[in-house]
């Protein structure tokens, strides 16, 4: 039913014909009415503000595409965008590493099921800066780690470990490795269990169990968690900004660095070939079976 | 495959996750220990225990002011981000189909766009109105980072309601907006409120955009932090962090109680 717009309000009135077709409008108006405000909250706050700012590298000083044509041959951008893929590489491979096993005890484990929990779930809430705190202490030059390698007579004075990239990458696989561990547990868990019985049954030896049903059936919880460890490493700021390399920046904190010195058009340009590798990302992984169902996990 | 072979295997499997849960907890371990450290720097081990850096903390009116900043700011997102994202979860997965997905999509999009173009659009932008520098500029833009986690909170516990109740209701001739409040509200109750934790939690914590957003009015906790790291890594900071993890382990532990009564509250 089409909603009657041409009624004035003073014929409005309860019990007349047009007070009955907005009486049966409104049940198909409610929801959008309940979403509206929300909607328009988003698109004001948030939406039309990160559009006008990618819009500079468009329109700045006038319409035209100089401030991309320009970045294939910029070696500033080139080596910060190849450091900011290669970390986040690393970063998904390490945090898939570590992350698999734990996911698979998580999906098995019984009594020790809430303490594995806890223990994934607190550090994905700690705060990053907290996180990153945390590395900084370890890793220091009078940190936890290079006292250890100097008492166990490994190293004869203190080494910088701190502010070098591989610092950025040890902290942000710590951070980033419950993102990869939920979903990697959460296609595990829907693994029928009678599927590595029947195997089993058959002959198959654990590892082929494994190998055979169990593995390929956490594809898809594989595929959301490396997708989500790789766009989320792909924005880092705090981290790398913190532990990192102060010459190895990531895109991130180029784009920080060059607003501040108010070069709007080169960070909104940034800024875009950083979103639109993101959403390619996700655009290509949706595509992939089964992945949707898997990214759409709970965070928590 | 032999008895102590098997036994082996399992032995090295615990072995390997249990250290890597180790590598997990381990770090915010440390933060806590230095945090009651007696030194002036920063040691591991440290030399001898005491509290200093917490009256360090509680004695600094540059600590303080921020930490009341934050938890205003905090408070302002969750009415904000609850508010609109509870009604918002009701209403969208009954929109049609294409408005839907957009819906969806625009609200959920900043759980994996880059923080970095959250924080410079929304300062692009409000610089131009003089708002930079005040915690309404803050609390709105947090709100937008928060929203996601209320909808899929909420949108969880929508899902999780058994249509008969609120059929049973309508039958009974309950309306239609009568059954909502007293039906559907309270089964839903416990999915908001952990949206609410999730959201406190989400501005409580976050750094990025306040470090565009604060300017030299309204620092954060966070954007506190962020300075002092940039100079010194003295203690004080360790004692605040540690604080923040308690705070965010009794958010996570009430959200974890109110999840047990949602499902309680499905059964019935």
């Amino acid at each position: 039913m089409s909603v009657p717009t041409t009624i004035l309000p003073s014929r409005l009135v309860r019990g007349s014909r047009e007070w009955g077709a907005w009486k049966r409008a409104l049940p198909k108006l409610t929801p959008l009415l309940l979403a509206a405000p929300l909607l328009a909250y988003m698109v004001v706050f948030y939406a039309v503000p990160v559009v006008l700012m990618l819009l500079r590298s468009l329109n700045d000083p006038n319409w035209s595409l100089d401030h991309y044509v320009g970045l294939p041959g910029d070696t500033v951008f080139l080596r910060t965008f190849w450091i900011t893929l290669s970390t986040s590489f690393v970063v998904t491979l390490s945090t898939l590493v570590l992350g698999y096993p734990v996911a698979l005890a998580l999906s098995r484990a019984r009594s020790s099921a809430p303490l594995i929990l806890i223990l994934i779930l607190l550090p994905l809430w700690t705060s990053v800066l907290v996180r990153s705190y945390a590395w900084m202490v370890l890793l220091g030059r009078h940190g936890l780690i290079n006292e250890a390698l100097l008492a166990l007579g490994l190293l004869e004075r203190p080494t910088r470990l701190l502010n070098t990239t591989l610092a950025t990458e040890i902290a942000m696989t710590h951070i980033l490795l419950p993102y990869m561990i939920l979903p990697i547990a959460n296609a595990l868990r829907q693994v029928d269990p009678s599927l590595a019985r029947a195997a089993a049954g058959l002959g198959a030896t654990p590892w082929g169990i494994f190998r055979q049903v169990i593995l390929p059936q956490s594809m898809p919880g594989v595929a959301a968690g490396v997708l989500l460890v790789f766009v989320l490493a792909l924005g880092s700021y705090i981290t790398p900004a913190l532990v990192g390399d102060s010459r190895e920046i990531t895109l991130s904190m180029l784009i920080a660095q060059q607003v501040d010195q108010l070069n709007w058009a080169y960070a909104a340009s940034l800024s875009a070939v950083l979103l639109a590798t993101a959403l390619g990302l996700i655009a290509v992984a949706q595509r992939l079976p089964g992945v949707g169902n898997a990214f759409r996990m709970n965070l928590r | 495959m032999s008895a102590p072979r098997f036994l082996l295997t399992r032995l090295l499997a615990r072995t390997v996750v249990g250290s890597i849960l180790l590598f997990l907890a381990f770090p915010i371990a440390v933060v806590f220990v230095v945090s009651f450290s007696s030194a002036n720097y920063l040691t591991f081990p440290p030399p001898a225990f005491g509290l200093k850096w917490y009256v360090a903390y509680f004695g600094n009116a540059d600590w303080l002011g921020p930490t009341w900043l934050s938890i205003f700011v905090a408070a302002s997102v969750v009415l904000l981000s609850t508010t609109l994202g509870t009604l918002a979860a009701i209403g969208i997965p009954r929109l049609p189909g294409p408005l839907r997905v957009v819906a969806s999509g625009l609200i959920l999009s900043p759980l994996i766009v880059p923080v970095i173009l959250v924080a410079i659009g929304i300062y692009y932008t409000f610089s131009r109105y003089g708002l930079i520098g005040t915690p309404i500029a803050i609390v709105l833009a947090h709100t937008c980072l928060a929203v996601p986690f209320v909808m899929t909170s909420v949108s969880a516990s929508l899902a999780g309601i058994d249509s008969r109740l609120e059929q049973a209701a309508l039958s009974l001739g309950a309306t239609p907006v009568s059954t909502f409040w007293q039906v559907t509200v309270p089964l839903i109750r416990p999915g908001v409120l952990v949206g609410a934790l999730f959201a406190f939690i989400t501005s409580f914590d976050e750094v990025v955009v306040s470090l565009f957003l604060s300017g030299s009015g309204a620092i954060t906790l966070p954007r506190r932090m962020w300075d002092d790291l940039q100079f010194q890594i003295d203690p004080t900071i360790a004692a605040v962090s540690t604080l923040m993890v308690v705070l965010t382990a009794l958010l996570l532990a009430s959200a974890h109680l109110l999840r047990k009564r949602t499902e309680r509250l499905r059964t019935m």
